[in-house]
């Protein structure tokens, strides 16, 4: 169904709907077996991200998606999706045990950014973040990486550096907030709605400036409409995805990536 | 009298909330006088230089200009700045972005938020690259981005070590998500130093945030701070806004990171230059020994 045209501010609208589905929705449908597994090995299990294994017929992969609440309850527990230093550090330990059993590694984004708070920067957001795009632009298996609903700054982008990368019809993916960024250029962050519409945040923005790979649409042009269908097409991607990219030899594959976001 | 008029023109100092504040409080004001942010004192301007524009009265470390900073670092007439031509980008289609740049190219005679060259420290050859909050407050956007990648790629080509002076309020907010894209291509060129068993030297100096401080900045083999400069990921107002209390006295400076375990090592300005040099012959030794 074609849908109608939909404006920038209507799509973060509806990447921030409350029942729009988590990570572990669509984990659940497109995996074949999911055990989630825990902790950085340094200070605690964050929550707002979720890491574990898992497979798809035949092929295992690590799995990684920052999650957000399903309720109050939930997102109180997951922090509303914001991640602490500790969900780098925990995604980083699974990403480098992906390397060393040969596992692709799938990672579902969906954050409003790294959490802004004291314990973050007394434990180093910064620099977790920042280990985490070093050492993701040289792991040696397949990133797939795929924007399913708020992709903002830095706090996106240390789960986000893939071989592919892939966006929801609806998702949005962006250097902050519409409403930070109408704070910091224009010093009003009541004009958000029209910061939206110059922050080229869209999918379909997104691969025009080659940013990213490919858009998915979403059935209905919701992704909740149909949360099953929304899975089946992102499992058909990542099965895709993932066999394209084995034949590569490593270290193609790694300067691939490398040259990826060089040239951006 | 006249002190009163040069207090206007100088009151630009230490303003810490860095994403939003473009103003700055370098050692480029106009008159022959300069007000200390921290003990108030006016100082003369040729003495402040002479003394690495650190306050003679409290040792309070005045934010320095690139062109300032090689002179401090570089041996005399050794530094030759990398010829890089590379057009803004404007991937947002910001009204005036193109426009501003050329402006501030005239203002401050830099091209960009970072000077990248090649140059000598005692004689000891170093890839060298120096952000500038002059210059959209240091911000990183594709060229800065691009440059800091170059300087990187050519440090492992020349088998050279080479220092960053961080100096950013983040990310070039005009620029988008493509600046955002900087953090990975940068940090993911840090990698590759890695491999090739370069030095990698990481300044932190008042202020270096956001994205800078999310991508190179914190990926220094070795990380040395000026002392009391103020370095985080997210801004202090952000902080506040969020947790809704006051943050500790000191938080985000760089006592508070040495502190915390995120930085080797503290230099007062006037030792930088000393320092840097003692850490390439310590890492030439291991060099040697490999070959
Ligand atoms: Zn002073």
């Amino acid at each position: 169904m074609p849908s109608k045209k939909i404006t920038a501010w209507e799509r973060v609208m509806i990447a921030r709907e409350a029942d729009r589905p988590t990570a572990l929705d669509y984990i659940d449908n497109i995996f074949d077996e999911f055990m989630e597994l825990h902790g950085d090995r340094y200070f605690k299990d964050d929550k707002s991200i979720v890491c574990g294994l898992g497979r798809i017929g035949r092929q295992n992969y690590t799995i990684i998606g920052e999650q957000k609440g399903r309720n109050t309850k939930e997102n109180i527990e997951r922090n509303f999706g914001m991640p602490n230093p500790e969900a780098y550090r925990k995604a980083l330990r699974f990403m480098k045990q992906a390397e060393k059993f040969s596992r692709p590694v799938v990672t579902f984004i969906d954050t409003k950014g790294a959490y802004p708070g004291l314990g973050a920067e007394e434990r180093g957001q910064g620099e977790a973040i920042a280990k985490n795009l070093m050492e993701m632009s040289d792991l040696k298996v397949p990133i797939i990486a795929i924007v399913i609903g708020e992709g903002s700054s830095g706090g996106a982008l240390a789960i986000g550096v893939g071989d592919r990368v892939l966006m929801l019809e609806n998702a949005i993916y962006s250097i902050l907030s519409p409403e930070g960024y109408a704070s910091i250029l224009w010093k009003d962050s009541s004009r958000a709605e029209e910061a939206a519409e110059k922050m080229k945040l869209t999918a379909k923005d997104l691969l025009k400036l080659g940013v990213i790979d490919e858009v998915l649409k979403e059935p209905n042009g919701n992704a909740k409409t149909d949360i099953e269908k929304m899975s089946e097409t992102m499992k058909k991607k990542i099965v895709s995805i993932t066999k394209e990219l084995q034949e590569l030899d490593v270290n193609e594959l790694v300067e691939n990536r490398y040259q990826k976001f060089r040239n951006m | 009298m006249v002190i009163d008029k040069i207090k206007k023109r100088i009151e630009y100092d230490n303003e810490n909330d860095v994403q939003e504040n473009e103003e700055h409080r370098s050692d480029i004001p106009v008159g022959k006088w300069v007000k200390c942010s921290k003990c108030k004192q006016i100082l003369y301007k040729e003495d402040l230089h002479k003394n690495f524009s650190v306050c003679p009265n409290c040792g309070n470390h005045f934010r320095l200009s690139s062109r300032r900073r090689v002179s401090q670092i570089i041996d005399e007439g050794t530094f030759e700045e990398f010829d890089l031509k590379i057009d803004a980008d404007n991937p947002l289609k910001m009204d005036d972005y193109i426009k501003k740049l050329q402006t501030l190219r005239e203002k401050t005679g830099l091209d960009e938020a970072v000077k990248c060259g090649i140059g000598k420290i005692n004689s000891e050859e170093v890839v060298l690259c120096v952000m500038d909050s002059n210059f959209l407050m240091g911000s990183m956007g594709k060229v800065v981005g691009e440059k800091i990648t170059y300087s990187i790629e050519k440090a492992i080509e020349l088998k050279l070590p080479i220092i960053i002076f961080c100096a950013s309020g983040g990310a070039r907010m005009q620029e988008g998500i493509v600046s955002l894209m900087q953090m990975a291509k940068t940090s993911a060129a840090v990698k590759k130093l890695n491999k090739e068993g370069n030095l990698y030297i990481s300044v932190l100096t008042d202020p270096t945030y956001g994205g800078v401080t999310a991508s190179f900045a914190t990926l220094g083999d070795i990380i040395l701070a000026e002392p009391n400069a103020m370095i985080g990921f997210a801004g202090q107002r952000v902080i506040k806004q969020t947790i809704g209390q006051d943050l500790p006295e000191g938080f985000q400076t760089s006592e508070f990171l040495l502190e915390h375990g995120f930085i080797d090592k503290i230099v007062n300005r006037k030792d930088m230059k000393e320092t840097l040099y003692k850490l390439i012959l310590l890492h030439k030794g291991g060099n040697r020994d490999a070959e």
